[in-house]
């Protein structure tokens, strides 16, 4: 596989200091450094993980990875760059190559208007993995992950998923970079019981829609693997030819959470994925944060409730 | 992204001159059932041509039923293909203020449904093709309940759809089990085109 250069380099990391510099990875051990020699300045985020008012995902680099955004749609704004993933017929090679073409089906344009709608000060990138041909080999849909990973979005925005157990491997350690290089994967659960990836993996934060009226609630899964539900049923969001359309799906939950994700992101940009995932956890509507409960004198096994993951 | 091999020949073949009665029977009955159970002004199966990317209209009830049979269009393209792609089923609302809505559909249809659901037939993990409910009920359609609905019925279809493709006939053919004599070749043809005759005649439009 290769994957070109993109012709405008990828912004910089807007969060200085958010990432640990690339070659200087604590990767074994420790031997020979101390606790002074890697000093992490913490973030704790926000209080119970709820983004507040002024957080609109202001500085925070978000990647739709679909069927391309639509240029200009009113309810999604400019696009900071729209790329697309073509697979060579003949040679079998892939590329990533900057695009004007926008959405081939409405799909991309409605989570890029969701992810607008909750973080609307974000930047949205596009990369189109649908609408071309072989599009549906899911070696496209690879491509295109990996080179958002590699252009180190904040957030990326993945409403789509394989059955294939081939490309399982790879996508689990794509994923696991993309949690390590603080590149937050949203991934859609599927919207009917398949084995499907990535959104399986740990390295995740995977999304299902729950049947709830509420736009901006959110809920965690005690009994994952999806950890979390959004809004997905009867949603308006745009689609092609500037309008919009009302429809439902898994699909639309997840640009919701990538969302609040990017909110969360602007206002403490020094999270990391695992925080991100617990400032999720916090915020649900059905988690609750009842006073710790009297700790019982040793030998009393007290009735504590346990609501962490299995 | 489900299972659309690019190696592996495809189980159905859409292209395929050959009538195959007992499938376009099945693929007649799911299109009404899915309309009936939908309330719904059309439903339509499109079974996935690998080989050309494209979808191809396979059985049509209600609107477009005389003359949507045939048509292709590609695959990646509108609500059907992101569906065909996505192995995702979705439903979409609101359809019908919306001019460029899945255009090339549109025009061969001469029909833009106010709203549509669509689940891929998926069976062992391969997508099949899609099935298409257009302008349900409002009272049948929005929902996830009703999604999953389609989802299931869509599943149940495509599982019936693979018992009987041509690659389990080819197999048949290839490895006989009860020994009884195969048709072969030109044999073959004849029979199948006097069953596809006998189907014409019984439905009246031959």
């Amino acid at each position: 596989m290769t994957t070109t250069e993109p012709a405008q380099a990828p912004a910089e990391p807007l969060r200085p200091g958010a990432r640990t510099a690339p070659g200087q990875g604590l990767t074994w051990s420790l031997r020979g450094r101390g606790p002074d020699d890697v000093p992490v300045l913490a973030d704790a985020g926000p209080p119970l993980g709820r983004p507040a008012g002024p957080a609109t995902g202001r500085g925070v680099r978000v990647c739709v990875v679909d069927s391309g955004v639509e240029r200009d749609h009113p309810l999604v704004g400019p696009l900071a760059g729209s790329w697309v993933v073509v697979k060579d017929g003949e040679s079998g090679g892939i590329t990533v190559e900057p695009t004007t073409t926008g959405d081939t089906c409405g799909h991309g344009t409605a989570c890029a208007g969701i992810i607008r709608r909750t973080a609307p000060e974000c930047e949205i990138h596009s990369v189109r993995v649908l609408g071309e041909r072989f599009s549906g080999t899911g070696d496209i849909l690879m491509a295109g992950l990996r080179w958002a990973v590699e252009q180190r979005f904040d957030v990326v925005n993945l409403s789509l998923s394989t059955t294939r157990t081939r490309f399982a491997q790879e996508l689990h350690s794509l994923a696991d970079s993309a949690y390590f290089a603080r590149t937050v994967i949203v991934a859609s659960a599927h919207n009917t019981p398949v084995e499907s990836f990535p959104w399986r993996f740990a390295s995740v934060i995977s999304v299902g829609s729950h049947q709830e009226d509420d736009p901006e609630l959110h809920l965690y899964n005690p009994d994952p693997p999806v950890e979390f539900f959004g809004p997905g049923q009867n949603v308006t969001v745009p689609w092609l030819g500037g309008r919009t359309i009302r429809t439902t799906g898994n699909s639309f939950a997840t640009p919701y959470v990538a969302g609040l994700c990017a909110r969360v992101l602007s206002a403490h940009p020094r999270m990391t994925a695992f925080q991100l995932k617990n400032a999720l956890y916090l915020s649900a509507a059905n988690v609750r944060h009842a006073p710790r409960p009297y700790s019982p004198p040793a030998g009393d096994t007290g009735d504590t409730r346990d609501d962490s993951e299995n | 992204m489900t299972q659309r091999t690019d190696s592996a020949p495809s189980p159905v073949s859409p292209a395929s001159p050959v009538i195959d009665a007992p499938r376009s029977e099945l693929l007649q009955s799911v299109v009404d059932v899915a309309r009936a159970i939908f309330g719904a002004e059309a439903s339509s199966v499109f079974l996935l041509d690998e080989e050309a990317d494209e979808l191809v209209f396979q059985a049509v009830s209600g609107q477009g039923e005389e003359f949507l049979v045939g048509r292709r269009f590609p695959a990646g393209r509108g609500i059907a293909g992101w569906v065909a792609t996505s192995g995702e089923p979705m439903v979409v609302d609101d359809l019908s203020a919306d001019p460029s809505f899945d255009r090339s559909l549109a025009e061969s249809t001469a029909y833009v449904p106010n709203a549509l659901m669509a689940a891929p037939l998926i069976s062992d993990a391969r997508i099949l093709g899609v099935l298409e409910v257009l302008d349900p009920s409002p009272q049948a359609r929005s929902g996830v309940r009703e999604l999953d609905l389609l989802a299931m019925f869509a599943r149940q279809a495509a599982a019936a759809l693979r018992v009987i493709t041509p690659e389990r006939v080819r197999e048949a053919e290839e490895h006989p089990v009860l020994g009884g004599p195969t048709l072969a070749g030109a044999q073959r043809e004849d029979a199948l085109k006097l069953l596809g005759s006998l189907e014409r005649l019984l439905r009246g439009v031959g």
